[in-house]
Parts: C-alpha cells; structure tokens; sequence
C-alpha cells in the first residue's frame, strides 16, 4: 500500500466558507506562531454558502437600531423557548464589533447618507437586517485576509471522519483528494468543523439532485463527522425548511424586497402572513395557505415603482443567486407585470435558518474536547452568515488559547488503517451500484417520510429504508476519484437521514410550526418537552436521544411576548374591519 | 458496473473558439464548488464532465474570455 500523504498542524479548520477562513484568521491573530491549516472541499475563493456573495445581514445587532438584550429575547421566542442564551448573547455582543471589522476589511454595506448602517425591520418585533447591495466580493475579501495572515490552504480535499487520541481528546483527522483519491492524515491539537449545513438531505421537488436551496457541496459533512467522533448534537428536529420561489432553489427574497413594499401573498392577491421573517410558524402559515382553497403563494411586487423594481432588480440578480434573472426570463416573468409564484423547500439541517447542528458552547467549544463547530453546522439557532462570522472568531480565538496547554495527541494506527479501508473501499469494485442513483433513492425516501407534518409510522418506515440504504453503500462503485468524494457524501446524507428521523421521533410533540410538526402529537408540551434534545452515538455504537435542560434565561421574556411568533396570520376580517 | 448511454441537455456549454484552456487556463474548473468541469484531454477545452450544476455562476463571472455561458438547468426551466 502506499505511503499516506501526512502532515501536521496546531489548528486544522474543516471548511473554507464563511466561518472557516474567519476562525482560521483569527487562530493566527490570537497566536501567529501556530501552524494553522484551512481544509476545502472546493477552492477557498468560491465556496460555501456565500461563494457569490451575500445581500445583507440578516441578524445585524446595531446600536440605535436593537440591542443584544433585545435580540437575544427576540430569538429565544422565534426559536420557541428552545435556546441556550449565553450562546445567543456571545453572538449579539460580538456582531457590531464583527460589522465594523468587516467593514474595515473592505465588505461594502449600506449607509444612509449620514453615514450611519441603514438597518431595516424585518423581524416581528425587532430591527437587524442590514443589506449588502454590493456584497459579491465578500468571498474576495476573505481571501485577501487569509494569505496576509498566512493560513496555510489545502483545496480539494474532502475530510471524511475525525481521530481521537486514547484520552479522547481530539487528534486530527483523515481526509481524500476529490481529484487524486489519495488518502491523507492531518494530525492536530485541535480542530474546527465549518462545513455548513446538511443541504443534501431532501430532494428539491424538481428532481434535480443539485438544486439544493444550500449548496450542494454542504452534504451534511460536518454533522457525520462530529456524530462518529462522539460529539453531541442538538435540535436535529427542527428542521431548515424555506420559502422559496417554485422550481428555482432561491429565496423569495422577503428580505430583500420587504423594506421596498413587496410582500407574499395569496393568489387572491391577500397577505396571510404579519411578519415575512423565517420561522417554523411562519412557515407553517405558508404551508397552510398553499395547501388551503387561497393557494399557491406568490411574492407580490407588482404594485411597486418601475425604479424601485430595477433596484430589486440589480440586487437580487447580482449576488448570492444571480442566475435568478435567468430562471424568470425563461419563464417570461417580470415582476413588473406576474406576482412571482412560490413554494416550500426541500428539507435540510441548518442552524443558520433553524437550529439544528452540533452542540456548542459560547466559546464555540463542543462535547469533544479540542473540537469546535462554527457556522451553520454548530447549534446557536437563526446565526446566519453573521453569526458564522462571530462563531468562528470565537471558535479560532478559543482553539488557539487551547493549543498552548496540550501536547498533540496520538492517532492509533489501526484508526487510519480502517478509515483509509472504508473510504477507499468504493474505488476497488467493479460490480454495483453507482453513488448518484443510491443518493437518489435516499433522498426521495427523506421527502416520503421525512417532510413535514410529520407521521410517526411513516418515520418509522423510514428508518427501515435507510438500514437498507445502510447496506447499499457496501455495494458502492467510484470510477474515479470524483466519484469516491460523491460516494463518501451519500454516507453524510445518510448518516442525516437517520439523525433527523430518530430526533423527530423523540421528540412527541409539536414545537416550531411547521419544522417539527407532527399530525400525531399536534400540541406543543411544555411541560414534559420544555428541553433541548440532543442526539449520539452511544457506548454501543447505537444513535441514541436524550433530554438537556434549557440553561435559565439571562434575559427574561414576558409572558405576552412568548407567544408573538404564533400570532402571524392575518385573519381577513381584521382587514375587512 | 453496467453502463448505459445517456443523453441529456447539460447546464453548462464552453465556446471552444473562446477558451484559452489550451493555453493553461483552468480558472472556471478551479472555482467550480461542485467540481464538475474539467479540461478535456483530447481537445484542450474546458468540458462539463458530471451533471451537477449549482447554476451558482462563477464559472461563467470568472472567465476571463467570456466563453462559458450557464443555462438553468432543463428539469428546473
């Protein structure tokens, strides 16, 4: 066998999007004598969920415009009660600090002519979204800091599990060149998981297994990989669920257009919804109206100024989707004239939008010692880009501090003997069954009986589709090494697949509108359910859920204000009235 | 493996007249985050080699010649 390509490092960061190059910038500032190495899966200057840029912030924590108090209380009730607020407050105190840096590093967001940031409301109660109308060179920007603090960058590799020293303490991890397959060991004092969301898990409506809402990259890598290193995972549950424009996996954009007077609506031209901001209940209320008499769903924009909709235009068709332009030109619809129709997406994992992920402390720290998550993997819910930004400082910041106390640890050889099997393992047959199809029927099998409402039997029926999956991927053949990376990503998504529905299971009750509800436990209970759930693998190797306490709220929240997300809908008599 | 031939409308097409990959050129393979182009061999262009398309566009934003063009992909029009 060949020798393995190795190296070592004190900092190894999984994930070259948004948090990663973040915490591997700061890792270096914290301590610039640490070797610090950036791992990707693509090429660092177009990857992740931003590699086109992103239009604004959409949890911007601005003087004048909202406080942390104020945010964190906003999100602990769109989050259902459900949060860990020492999280939630370690990302609001830090996101004015993070916007003046970025704003320093040359990220370009919008002024008023004052000069002061120009925040608009989106949220129900509060103010935080701040647009970037120029924000397509956020990924440039990054890049410019990362080789002027000299991070070390590894493109092209594809981290397939992690090591752990004998102690338990985190130790490395092992990785394969998508372009190569050789096998590479990457030994680490510590090491920080920024891999995004399980974006891969649902299969878009189209049937088009990359026209994923997330990109398509974000296979879930992170949360296989915290799982089988014994971490702890939270809210698996709750899952990412969004409005998007019908056929086309970009956002309908609320955010955008809702400062300039656009709104959803349904097709009798009615809004249904208060509040376009991205909940479980609002999606509920969504799901609802495209299932009731007053459906589809439409963005409404055509009641607005010829300027105003050229301005949307320029926005929305030049960063973050910009093939959006092309996708309505092929239909012939212009907002000027057509009210845009509109339907739910695929499921997913994502703490950006939700909050399911790995679960991590205000420090970024997980249940691993030595291991972090930041960004959308880790569990501080509705973060977003911003808060992929805060996370992983502080994840960089911490992992530093910690490489100075420990010794690096050792891997066992027979650890990277049978990873190095089990991961090459598709490239040595000639006779099975290729990874797109297996990929394929897994993901239908996810939307058969894991989208929502959720049915207990048809979950159940669902485990025993992915054991059988499970024994699929043992049949597995890569033609190349392309293939080898799109065989390893199955066993990501399946590895979801499973967290989703066991988590769905435990969980018996309804919480989070439409991301955990089950038509056989309709009410929410908080008395037996007022907990995180947590989810992994147990002493036996088996998946296991558990219940944690919700730490006591630093800032309390009144008992009128608990309920606001669950009053959305517009009656039509209120108008009427 | 069995294999079979399968024709389909892919996302991405490259004016060969337009590319410069024979002159070393790999930008739209390097910034692909799903990594589904690559210079063929025989001709010297850049190709799409799997139907994996984001339609996320940097392919097309990158090039410095203007030769990729990007089309929504059929299942989605």
């Amino acid at each position: 066998m060949s020798e393995d390509k190795s190296i070592t490092v004190d900092v190894l960061v999984i994930g070259g999007g948004t948090a990663g190059p973040m915490a591997a910038i700061k890792a270096k500032q914290a301590n610039p004598q640490l070797r610090v190495l950036l791992l990707e899966k693509a090429h660092v200057k177009r990857s992740g969920a931003i590699s086109m840029g992103m239009d604004g912030l959409n949890n911007a924590v601005v003087p004048g415009h909202a406080t942390p108090e104020q945010y964190v209380r906003e999100i602990t009730v769109a989050n259902d009660g459900i949060v860990n607020q020492h999280t939630l407050m370690a990302y609001a105190r830090n996101s004015y600090p993070m916007i003046e840096e970025l704003d320093r590093w040359g990220v370009k967001f919008e002024k008023d002519e004052t000069g002061d940031y120009a925040v608009k409301k989106v949220h129900h109660v509060g103010t935080y979204v701040l647009p970037m109308p120029e924000g397509h060179d956020i990924k440039k920007v990054l890049y410019r800091q990362l080789r002027k603090h000299g991070v070390e960058i590894s493109n092209r590799l594809v981290a397939t599990r992690l090591f752990k020293d004998k102690d338990g303490r985190i130790a490395g991890a092992a990785a394969i060149d998508s372009r190569t397959a050789e096998f590479h060991v990457v030994r680490a004092k510590s090491v920080i998981l920024c891999t995004g969301a399980a974006g891969r898990l649902g299969l878009p409506a189209s049937g088009y297994l990359f026209g994923t809402y997330e990109n398509p990259t974000n296979a879930g890598d992170g949360y296989s990989m915290a799982y089988h290193a014994g971490a702890e995972l939270s809210g698996i549950e709750c899952f990412q669920i969004n409005p998007l424009i019908k056929d086309y996996n970009g956002p309908s954009c609320a955010y955008v257009t809702g400062p300039f007077g656009g709104y959803t609506a349904n097709a009798l031209g009615q809004r249904f919804i208060e509040c376009d901001y991205w909940s479980g209940q609002m999606m509920l209320e969504f799901y609802n109206e495209l299932a009731g008499g007053k459906g589809p769903v439409f963005l409404k924009l055509d009641h607005l100024a010829d300027e105003t909709l050229t301005k949307i235009e320029d926005i929305l068709h030049a960063n973050e989707r910009p093939s959006r332009g092309r996708f309505h030109a092929g239909r012939g619809t212009d907002y000027r004239a057509q009210a845009v129709e509109m339907h739910i997406s695929e499921i997913g994992l994502c703490s950006g939008h939700s909050a399911s992920g790995v679960w991590v402390d205000e420090h970024a720290r997980t249940t691993v010692p030595g291991l972090y998550a930041a960004g959308d993997l880790a569990c501080v819910p509705h973060n977003y880009m911003l808060g992929a930004f805060v996370y992983g400082k502080l994840a960089g910041e911490d992992a530093a501090r910690y490489c100075a106390e420990q010794q690096p640890g050792e891997i066992a050889t027979a650890d990277i003997v049978a990873e190095r099997e089990r991961v090459l393992a598709p490239l040595s047959r000639t006779e099975g069954l290729s990874p797109n199809q297996v990929e394929y029927k897994l993901r239908r099998m996810v939307n058969d009986y894991l989208q929502p409402p959720k049915v207990t039997k048809k979950m159940e029926l669902g485990l025993a589709r992915f054991a059988e999956i499970a024994a699929d991927l043992q049949r597995i053949v890569a033609r190349n090494p392309h293939e080898l990376m799109r065989a390893n990503e199955v066993s990501f998504i399946l590895d979801c697949a499973e967290m989703a529905a066991r988590a769905s299971l435990y969980r018996t009750e309804s919480r989070w509108g439409l991301y955990h509800y089950r038509l056989d436990h309709p009410e929410r209970n908080d008395t037996d359910w007022f907990v995180h759930v947590q989810l992994h693998k147990g002493e036996d190797g088996a998946m296991r859920c558990f219940k944690r306490a919700v730490e006591p709220y630093i800032i309390e929240v009144g008992e009128h204000e608990r309920d606001a997300y669950s009053r959305l809908r517009i009656h039509q008599h209120e108008v009427a009235a | 493996m069995s294999t079979a031939w399968v024709s389909g409308s892919l996302p991405v097409s490259v004016d060969a007249d337009k590319c410069i990959a024979d002159k070393g050129c790999t930008i739209c393979v390097d910034v692909c985050p799903l990594d589904v182009l690559e210079i063929d061999a025989t001709s010297g262009k850049a190709v799409m080699r799997y139907d994996e398309c984001w339609y996320c566009l940097p392919c097309e934003q990158d090039c410095p010649t203007g030769a990729i063009h990007v089309d929504i992909p059929y299942l989605l029009r």
